[in-house]
């Protein structure tokens, strides 16, 4: 393997020590058009805006002199390109502009915002991934047996259901129909009203933080599990998790059906293959087959759709939020379109496609672990 | 296939099934009224409504089975635009190559880094909300996964020996594209195609819950769904029935899609399970 782009003859190294690096930094060196790409599709969405930059942004407020003033702030009399290298500037240096609606910084709703989304898609992940490899499993083990068909038909019925309308049933059935038993759960918020959060930088006593310090503090204080962790609030950590639990079986549940039915068909198609009937034949009992040998093949395309998946998950956040009126990015985007809000519609939307880039990045790092032979491509 | 024969019967003949117009104010209704079916032990001398009557006091099965029209026609029209769109971009880049293949496959990688509904969202907000603009966004996401399969199955086959007989037969670009090259990929088209209107129903409901997409008093089920979410608890016959609604047309969607892969191209069996 040469270095990225060098015309070396390929040496013969299959030590793990060498590969593996390489193989992240080729990958890491792949995301950076990536990258810009995601950049330039939101700093050019905004600029596609029929109308007069001026007063799409400023709205009512626009007069010819506020508008000179405005176009001067921000540059806009510029060239597109000069534009566009101070916006990455910006951005590079953490600031993602101010929001016209409630005239204080993207990142400051960011760090308010984002931390509900990924608590959310992140117990949706651990969901749709253990359920659903569970249901996979089971399916195929149980193959056309009655079990089989049941999971399958609930995974058929799970990726055709709209999001929404999942979790305004789920609300329904566990707010209303059962209310008074220990099952009852919210339906809204994210969680009682009596509770309150403590910020992390009080309890650390940090003043004065700046930048991405100060983003990085609110961020971790605004995520609830975290910051009950750090100020051991186990009660307001059940609570939250409790308020949690509908909206991730909701988001999750598109995705836990298809990876039930990806785990089905990989398991069955590994466990004809010649070394699996060899692990039988030296006697292993079934579950150790299956859970040492199979498994791990049948691990690679189901990571491809738990990656694949994370877009659905995200997406899935987005509207959820919407029914159980939880504080995240996706209200925060819906007020923001509403109020034709751009700064924050493409602060929000690139911090989105970040995300949805780095897990991929990651989904790719971790089939090279589960296949050596990836690395070597 | 039944479920989409059924609904597609259901949209056709939509005025003759629905007893209402799917617009009209029955004001001698109380909005909101649960379903009252005869049969089913609804007194005689009131009107019967077999989904209730909405929160603008409208026959909800009337706009709910005019809602299939709608919901057809957005997943049609939407998949038939990204094919189209695909299928050209697919082309152009398999077929001529060059910085030009890697300029519109890079464009490709970008909007798949977006997740597809957020990317749709951003564009409506840009073009500003409706069904049409809500249409167009999902369609432009939907185009890259088109692009990206007419593109390798032109790679794949555009070395092969019949391709460059017909190329030394002096056949034009254009003859050995259309007759030699794209019919390899109408196949796999069909099937992602088909599994893309269960997609794209779903995100255009997605839209229109979020207000974003069509506009009341359209008959969307999407729609329905978004104005009457806070009614979950008093009147839940008015989400339930909507959502029954767009989960068995994607059901069936994704069912004909999932049939026609297994029927038509084995090779895709493992791969193309979303």
């Amino acid at each position: 393997m040469g270095g990225v782009g060098l015309p070396t003859p390929p040496k013969t190294d299959y030590s793990e020590r060498h590969i593996m690096p390489q193989f992240i930094g080729r990958r890491l060196l792949l995301l950076i058009p990536v990258m810009l790409g995601v950049v330039l599709v939101t700093f050019i969405i905004v600029r596609l805006i029929p109308g007069d930059p001026c007063v799409t942004m400023l709205g009512e407020r626009a007069t010819p002199a506020k508008c000179e003033a405005f176009l001067e702030r921000y540059g806009l009399n510029d060239n597109i390109a000069v534009q566009f290298g101070r916006y990455l500037v910006n951005l590079a240096k953490g600031d993602f502009g101010n929001s016209i609606r409630f005239t204080r910084p993207v990142v400051d709703l960011i760090a308010e915002r984002l931390p509900l989304t990924m608590e959310l898609t992140m117990l949706a992940m651990l969901f749709s991934t253990v359920v659903g490899i569970f249901l996979g499993v089971i399916s195929a083990i149980k193959r056309n047996t009655i079990i089989d068909t049941i999971t399958m038909i609930i995974a058929n019925i799970g990726v055709s259901m709209p999001v929404f309308w999942l979790g305004l049933l789920l609300a329904y059935f566990f707010a209303l129909t059962l209310k008074g038993t220990p099952f009852a759960l919210q339906p809204s918020g994210r969680f009682s009203a009596e509770m309150a959060l403590i910020p992390l930088a009080e309890v650390w006593g940090l003043t004065n933080l700046k930048g991405i310090q100060k983003f990085v503090v609110e961020l971790m204080s605004n995520t609830v599990l975290i910051n009950c962790i750090f100020t051991g609030n186990w009660s307001i950590f059940w609570d939250s998790l409790k308020h949690l639990i509908l909206p991730a079986v909701a988001v999750g549940t598109i995705p836990m059906s298809i990876t039930a039915r990806m785990t089905r068909s990989s398991l069955l198609e590994v466990m004809g293959l010649d070394y699996v009937r060899t692990a039988r034949a030296k006697g292993l009992i079934e579950r150790k087959v299956i859970s040492k040998h199979a498994m791990r093949n049948a691990m690679i395309p189901i990571v491809t759709i738990i990656g694949i998946e994370t877009g659905s998950l995200l997406s899935g956040a987005v509207l959820t939020e919407t029914v159980f009126s939880l504080p995240g990015v996706g209200t925060a985007l819906i007020g923001a379109i509403l109020a034709r809000d751009y700064p924050v519609i493409q602060g929000f939307t690139l911090v989105i496609a970040f995300i949805f880039v780095l897990v991929n990045l990651i989904v790719d790092l971790s089939y090279a672990y589960l296949d050596p032979r990836i690395r070597l491509e | 296939m039944i479920i989409l024969g059924f609904l597609v019967l259901v949209a056709i003949f939509a005025p003759l099934i629905a007893p209402y117009d799917p617009t009209e104010l029955l004001k001698t209704e109380k909005r909101r009224s649960p379903p009252c079916i005869h049969l089913l032990g609804c007194p005689a001398d009131q009107v019967e409504h077999i989904f209730g009557i909405d929160g603008n006091s409208r026959d909800l099965f009337s706009r709910v089975v005019y809602g299939s029209r709608l919901s057809l026609q957005v997943g049609l029209v939407t998949m038939t635009f990204a094919i189209l769109i695909g299928v050209i971009i697919g082309s152009i880049s398999g077929f001529i190559g060059g910085w030009l293949d890697n300029l519109l496959m890079r464009i490709m990688d970008v909007l798949m880094a977006f997740p597809s509904l957020l990317l749709a969202i951003a564009i409506v907000s840009v073009l500003g909300t409706g069904l049409i603009n809500a249409l167009l966004a999902i369609g432009i996401v939907s185009i890259p996964r088109f692009a990206r399969l007419v593109r390798s199955t032109v790679l794949s086959v555009k070395e092969l020996e019949y391709v460059q007989a017909s190329r030394a037969l002096g056949a034009s670009p254009m003859h050995i594209l259309f007759k030699r090259v794209l019919p390899n990929a109408i196949t796999p088209l069909i099937v992602q195609g088909t599994l893309g209107i269960a997609t794209a129903i779903l995100d255009a409901a997605a839209l229109s819950f979020l207000g974003l997409g069509a506009e009341p008093p359209r008959p969307e089920w999407g729609l329905m769904l978004g104005e009457e979410k806070n009614s979950i608890f008093n009147a839940p016959h008015l989400v339930i029935f909507p959502g029954i609604a767009i989960m068995l047309t994607v059901l069936g969607f994704n069912l004909l899609g999932d049939g026609l892969r297994d029927a038509l191209d084995p090779r895709l069996t493992r791969s193309g399970s979303s």
